[in-house]
């Protein structure tokens, strides 16, 4: 058992500092694990939107290092510029303590800290079982980019507005139908 | 670099969430939790989309849009929460409880 533990965590790490951009993930990543901790900890509501942030920018710095720049841009934008804004706005609404405040954790913490571990431990398993020491080889890319004249943006255009076109009006209809409702929710009548 | 170090990543990120779920009171807190969930499913895709072509970074991106519509609705109804009861506390909605 301890064996088969040892050989998996060799073959997960066996590539694991190769390449530069190998370091900047894992400093990244320590990084990001560290604020997403910090996120669901915080004793302070602002604080926990902020840590948010940190995660966020990680996770476009994760896209930029699998060759995802437009999916990156959208990230930024999206996420680090609107969303958390939303979520600062919601923290002043509903008038949130702006200091450090003792009730916002109930009494389910050794409960959902085994919970946190255990999915860990069961989805880290699946997964190094299963991909072993696959490599990236941005393989997938390459046949889409030759055929948009090696433009990753206009490969993914391409994707949006042939196969993914149905999906993608759908969304736009389900993003009008969301704003609706969050008007009808929030206004004061 | 190898598959696995981004979907272990994402392995802890979802873990993580899923605690700030499971522990937050506060329903702004909660809905923070369930972004880093999306986050961390996004990673994934984006990370299977190299092995599978680029429907993954569609999907990562309409995931991004479905998270935007899924906060503004959610804090809508976080917002009517505290209008109704002067409190967000989300370990109180209990009225459903047998």
């Amino acid at each position: 058992m301890i064996g088969t533990l040892a050989l998996l965590a060799q073959q997960a790490t066996e590539h694991s500092f190769d390449t530069p951009v190998n370091v900047v993930f894992y400093i990244v990543a320590a990084f990001m694990v560290f604020a997403a901790i910090r996120v669901v900890t915080t004793d302070n509501i602002v604080h926990a939107a902020l840590w948010l942030i940190m995660v966020l920018a990680g996770v476009g710095l994760n896209f930029l290092l699998l060759q995802a720049e437009f999916v990156a841009i959208t990230q930024v934008l999206v996420y680090l510029g609107a969303i958390v804004v939303l979520f600062l706005f919601g923290i002043m609404l509903t008038r949130a303590p702006l200091g450090r405040a003792d009730d916002l954790d109930n009494n389910m913490k050794p409960i959902a800290a085994v919970v946190g571990v255990l999915l860990t431990a069961v989805i880290a398993f699946a997964v190094i079982r299963t991909f072993g020491d696959d490599r990236l080889t941005f393989e997938a890319y390459s046949g889409p980019m030759a055929e948009a004249g090696n433009n990753r943006t206009t490969a993914l255009a391409n994707e949006i507005f042939g196969p993914q076109l149905i999906p993608f009006e759908v969304l736009s209809v389900l993003l009008t139908a969301a704003l609706i409702g969050a008007i009808v929710l929030a206004r004061r009548d | 670099m190898l598959l696995n170090q981004f979907l272990l990543l994402a392995a802890i990120l979802f873990s993580i969430g899923v605690y700030g779920v499971i522990v937050r009171r506060n329903g702004v807190l909660v809905l923070m939790s369930i972004e880093l969930i999306l986050n961390s499913v996004n990673i994934n895709l984006i990370a299977f989309s190299t092995y599978h072509g680029l429907g993954g970074q569609v999907f990562a991106l309409f995931v991004i849009a479905v998270a935007a519509a899924e906060v503004g609705v959610g804090l809508a109804i976080v917002l009517l929460i505290y209008r109704n009861r002067r409190s967000v506390d989300v370990d109180a909605l209990d009225e459903l409880k047998g």
